[in-house]
């Protein structure tokens, strides 16, 4: 846009304008709002507008006891229940002075990684439909519809679980989940393959991706930006790593990282994370222990009074939770601390610049959830 | 009894003959009552208007049905099976759902713009029916310059696009209508280049000899490069995917369609799928032979043909992601156009020393 214009065109009067994106829009995967400043279809800025799907959750735990927040965790982010339960749960038995059982920490991490290869299925689906590949969305999706049919058995729903209970699980694994588990394993690692091929690494794919939506490494940091979208900076962070909970520290993975941080970075990263999930789940079924899955908890859950903060790593990044108790049956305060939400802070720095249709592949890349910015 | 056999015959292998007899015969009828011939021939032209119009709207529930079926079975998917054998009568029954719906002309729309695009993008469609060589002398008007006439035609396109998108007052409506436009201009220009090499082969820009220049595999096997520049040209000045920035759904919502419902919509959606048509039945007469081949009327060859152009293009669309606006210009300037003259250039060589 820099280039001079021939002096028959200097007189012409063009104008910068804006473009309302949302919150009825078919790619802003929610209710997200954003408002484009353009010219022409270059864009020269980005407001994101928030709020649309505010339910007040971190009030609403403020009036549930301990034990009846869970379900709510689970639909701040509706893809990635068992993340959400998961940082809550640890977060109280830490308050609590809980030990979990053994055979419990393993069905987490089973959960955990499973529900992470769902939410990067459906990020991959609606990513290939972000730009304009609608296919592999059909095709994904039948592995997805294994991996919920996973759940199903285990804990009878299919997105929002509510599987995790204080001090462990309240229902054992059927028998047959581990030899669906197995046949998935034997399957999946080919079929990713399959859409590497296919979708990530096709030319066209590629010409949309490359080089577009680049944050450095200080500025991803800078915005707190976490997850894959931080790995695809080349930033080797990974709660699961850092901060082991759980089992995670018996399991050996890598943490895959990107180079330059642009979109297609961010999309291979999400691809290694299935392969490295894929491994931890194999790891977790060979040494899965017998033993209780619920720990002795009192009847009335009341903590003492203190605060905690307590992460994991989620499919989008690190979820966190800050409870305080103030020695009652319900919390004082819960903050919860959502990736999706610095992500998309970040949204300007990557877009400004590029063209209306990159906002769209850029925002897909991120992986955003709407109702858990908006909470 | 057996001229009338012979009649029915003529009818499905040499239409021109059939048709010349009924109206020679028309005439004499018509002489017998006192009437002015000119009376007749108006009759017929309306006659074959209406044929081409129902030609259009049966075609188009057809292709867009087939779409659906082809999508669904790409997409391990089943796509229509309720409405009649297969799921036949689908895009009839959405049809008559497209009719009965309230037309809605927004308040803050440009009225006549907005009432004018559909219908300037209808008649350019249309009118390429003109030339269409259904079959053997199955053709309305042979013109000399038909290859040109059709360009022409669907240049056309362009203005009622940019009209539904101006009009719409919607900014939505107004970035697909600049994108279509851009679009259509920039390709439009590989396809002349490839067509101007098929004139060249065939020495002749009527549809009818071109068909009739061409040896029994069809230019595709002298022309694969052709083929493959006219492939992508026209999927992209139809706007279908992976070109359909126009109305990029995950961009731009529909694009100049986003604003229009109704009978209006199914205006834009007929031409959309006639437009497909038209591309398909290009592919088949300039690089497939038309209508010509064994056994089977010419008429069937004709539509065999079109839809395995048609067939293929479905196919690509439903394999690519979208490609991006500033690489579509790009890839149709620095790449099509050069190869395309290319081609042109080697192709009027051979012919001038071999």
């Amino acid at each position: 846009m820099a280039e001079k214009l021939p002096a028959s065109l200097e007189k012409l009067n063009t104008e910068e304008y804006l473009l309302n994106m949302g919150p009825q829009h078919p790619s802003t995967h929610g209710v997200l709002r954003i408002i484009l400043k353009l010219d022409g279809e270059v864009i020269k800025d980005v407001v994101p507008v928030m709020g649309y799907i505010h339910r007040g959750m971190e009030k609403m735990f403020e009036n549930r006891k301990y034990d009846q927040i869970i379900p709510f965790t689970d639909r701040t982010d509706y893809l990635s229940a068992v993340n959400n339960n998961f940082a809550y749960v640890i977060g109280v038995e830490k308050l609590l002075g809980v030990v979990v059982p053994e055979r419990a920490e393993y069905l987490r991490v089973i959960l955990a990684e499973l529900n992470r290869i769902m939410s990067h299925l459906l990020w991959l689906s609606a990513y290939g439909m972000d730009v304009g590949a609608f296919t592999p969305l059909l095709y994904i999706f039948r592995e997805r519809e294994e991996i919920i049919a996973m759940f199903e058995l285990i804990t009878g729903n299919r997105l929002t679980h509510n599987a995790f209970r204080l001090g462990g699980f309240k229902y054992d694994v059927p028998k047959t989940f581990f030899e669906k588990l197995e046949k998935f394993i034997s399957h999946f690692a080919d079929n990713l393959d399959e859409y590497e091929t296919l979708l990530i690494n096709n030319v066209i794919f590629k010409s949309r991706t490359v080089g577009v939506g680049v944050i450095t490494k200080a500025l991803a940091l800078s915005y707190g930006v976490s997850g894959p979208s931080l790995r695809g900076s080349d930033i080797k962070m990974d709660v699961r790593r850092d901060t082991p909970y759980s089992a995670y520290s018996k399991f050996v993975f890598e943490i895959p990282t990107g180079k330059n941080g642009d979109t297609w970075d961010r999309c291979e990263v999400r691809m290694n994370e299935m392969r490295q999930s894929l491994s931890i789940l194999q790891q977790a079924m060979q040494g899965f222990p017998q033993g209780d899955i619920m720990a002795k908890i009192p009847k009335i859950i009341k903590p003492p009074a203190g605060e905690v903060y307590t992460a994991v790593e989620g499919p989008r990044g690190e979820v966190g939770f800050y409870i305080i108790s103030d020695g009652t049956e319900k919390p004082y305060r819960v903050k919860m601390r959502v990736p999706s939400f610095s992500n998309l802070s970040a949204l300007k720095d990557m877009t400004v610049g590029f063209k209306i249709a990159d906002v769209v592949a850029i925002m897909g890349s991120l992986d955003l959830v709407i109702p858990e910015i908006d909470r | 009894m057996t001229a009338f056999m012979q009649f029915l015959k003529d009818l499905l292998y040499d239409s021109g003959k059939a048709f010349g007899l009924i109206y020679d015969g028309g005439h004499k009828i018509w002489a017998g009552f006192n009437l002015p011939p000119l009376t007749l021939d108006i009759i017929f032209l309306l006659i074959a208007a209406a044929c081409a119009a129902a030609f259009i709207a049966i075609n188009a529930l057809f292709i867009i049905w087939f779409e659906r079926k082809i999508s669904a079975r790409m997409q391990l998917r089943r796509g229509p099976n309720r409405v009649g054998i297969f799921g036949i009568f689908q895009t009839v029954a959405d049809t008559i759902k497209l009719l009965i719906k309230e037309d809605i002309t927004p308040k803050a729309v440009d009225k006549l713009a907005f009432f004018l695009g559909p219908l300037l993008v209808m008649t350019s469609t249309f009118m390429v029916f003109l030339v269409m060589p259904f079959g053997k002398g199955l053709i309305a008007a042979d013109l000399n310059i038909g290859v040109i006439y059709i360009l022409a035609v669907t240049g056309l396109t362009v203005l009622g696009l940019l009209c539904a998108g101006w009009g719409s007052n919607n900014k939505y409506s107004l970035i697909g209508g600049m994108r279509s436009a851009a679009q259509i201009v920039s390709y439009e220009i590989p396809n002349v280049l490839v067509m101007l090499t098929i004139v060249l082969l065939s020495g002749s820009m009527k549809l009818g000899d071109i068909i009739a220049a061409q040896p029994t595999v069809g230019y595709v096997w002298m022309q694969p490069v052709a083929f493959i520049i006219f492939l992508i040209a026209s999927n992209a000045e139809i706007n279908r995917g992976p070109f359909d920035l126009p109305e990029a759904e995950s961009e731009l919502v529909s694009g100049f369609i986003t604003e229009y419902s109704g009978m209006k919509f199914a205006f834009f959606f007929l031409a959309e799928y006639t437009n497909l048509f038209i591309a398909g039945a290009l592919g088949a007469v300039l690089f497939l032979g038309g209508w010509t081949g064994p056994v089977l009327p010419p008429f069937m060859w004709f539509m065999i043909k079109s839809y395995f152009v048609v067939f293929l293009l479905m196919w690509i669309r439903w394999t690519f992601p979208r490609i991006r606006v500033d690489h579509l210009m790009e890839f149709a300037w620095k790449v099509l156009i050069p190869i395309a003259l290319l081609n042109l250039v080697v192709t009027a060589f051979v012919i001038k020393f071999h």
